[in-house]
């Protein structure tokens, strides 16, 4: 039987296409439990490589033959071992190219809507990480919002679009992921933004982005308008695009809230996060579209793999913006938090531009879920 | 501690590493130790993990200049 190799983007598109696909997950236990590829219709089967040494007899009955199996592993090697032996087997079997170092940093770039006179707003979806990125078009120009380290990924399909880009924003200072921001802002001569209450540690220059900023791209006029909102960081900042869509950074989740301890304590930030999410959000126009920083679950995704809602749906639906009580609302936010996301120290210094660590550096820093929501 | 016997696991990547550990705890007797020298950061997680599922006790583990120092007693 032949092995067949998938990239990332193929998985991709099972996921945002609701397919089935049983999953073989070669890792240890801890690394599995923490972490790995969600599907609507995903099965797994968790049998570290090491325990399949000896040959992959004991597993054949547990692996479907009705359905495709796909063998993961944290960079590949294990993975083209086991399928490797799966395959003398019998069983026609595919593994993961890059492992899920390639999945924590597949970007897919799925279009929101179009907007006013041509222009277009897309969502750059990384499933491995949660994390969600946005560019919007208009007229020949470019903005992005909460970058991701692949900085080619947006300046090749600002290539592909034939737009400049022009201006990049970072809602705040991320801890979970290492921004891209910065980068792309220097290879293309962009101005980069950066809340400043957010920024008092950096040390390289940006530009402040501060309530009631308006940037307008490309000669059609799409209105970005900043709206300070802190809670998850001192600095958080939203922005209302067209007066059509908000984008909420990681204060607000579609099934969950920021929450306010990555930056400092949580006691500090939660009157804040509660001020933004309970007066300032509320005062905003319902039929707005929340387009989030991060999702926590792929229950979250819709039909078309984007990650957004209408704000009054999560005024009714999100337990975190339900919670009348503001000493039940501070326990809720302080008390049983999710562990912390990998290395978030660390990756708060590198967006700082404190240290500079290499490509395989900030892999392992970024390595895991998000943990960025309180839910 | 007796080192009965030494893996240099150098610049192996993963699955290589556990493959050449097991292959070489195969030629030592319970209760002797192997000393692996590995450069692949997920034996971090990995060689525990494998040990622990095999009976074998990690009794010492060190990170010298890069370069990932296991002591395995053989179960």
């Amino acid at each position: 039987m032949t092995v067949n190799k998938w990239t990332a983007a193929q998985v991709a598109r099972k996921v945002i296409d609701n397919e089935e696909l049983f999953i073989l997950d070669v890792r240890n236990h801890d690394a599995f439990e923490d972490w790995k590829i969600d599907g609507h219709k995903f099965e797994y089967l968790n049998i570290p490589y090491f325990e399949l040494l000896e040959g992959v007899e004991e597993i054949l009955p547990k692996l479907p033959t009705d359905k495709e199996v796909l063998v993961v592993c944290a960079k590949e090697g294990s993975s083209v071992m086991v399928a490797e032996m799966l395959s003398e087997a019998g069983r026609e079997v595919a593994y993961l190219e890059g492992g899920m170092k390639s999945w924590s940093s597949y970007l897919e770039p799925i279009k929101v809507s179009d907007l006013e006179n041509g222009g277009e707003l897309y969502q750059f979806v990384r499933l491995g990480k949660g994390c969600l990125s946005y560019m919007v078009i208009s007229e020949g120009e470019a903005a992005i919002i909460d970058a991701v380290r692949f900085t080619d990924v947006f300046t090749n399909f600002a290539k592909e679009k034939g737009v400049e880009i022009k201006h990049v924003f970072d809602t705040h200072l991320h801890a979970d992921h290492i921004s891209g921001g910065r980068q792309i802002a220097a290879n293309t001569g962009a101005i980069y933004y950066l809340p400043p209450k957010d920024a008092t540690e950096v040390v390289f220059d940006y530009t402040p982005l501060t309530e009631g900023l308006n940037v307008k791209i490309g000669a059609s006029q799409i209105d970005v308008n900043a709206l300070y909102s802190p809670g998850h960081t001192i600095g958080s900042t939203s922005f209302v695009i067209d007066n059509q869509f908000l984008l909420t950074g990681d204060i607000l989740f579609i099934d969950s809230i920021g929450r306010p301890d990555l930056a400092g304590l949580a006691e500090d930030w939660v009157g804040d996060l509660r001020e933004t999410l309970y007066s300032r959000y509320r005062e905003l126009a319902e039929d707005l579209v929340v387009l989030p920083a991060h999702f926590m679950i792929i229950d979250e995704l819709n039909e078309d793999g984007t990650v957004a809602r209408r704000l009054d749906d999560l005024f009714k639906e999100n337990h975190g913006l339900n919670i009348k009580d503001e000493a039940e609302f501070r326990r809720t936010v302080t008390d049983n938090l999710p562990p912390q996301p990998n290395a978030y120290e660390q990756i708060r210094q590198v967006n700082m531009g404190k240290i500079t660590p290499n490509n395989d550096e900030q892999t392992e820093m970024e390595i895991g879920p998000n943990r960025c929501a309180v839910r | 501690m007796n080192i009965t016997k030494t893996l240099d696991a150098k610049g192996l990547a993963c699955p290589m590493p556990i493959v050449k550990t097991k292959k070489a705890m195969d030629t030592i007797n319970s209760g002797e130790v192997l000393e692996v020298l590995l450069t692949d950061k997920g034996a971090l997680n990995d060689i525990p993990a494998w040990a622990k599922s095999g009976g074998h006790t990690v009794l010492e583990q060190k990170i010298e200049e890069d370069v990932l120092y296991f002591y395995i007693q053989k179960g």
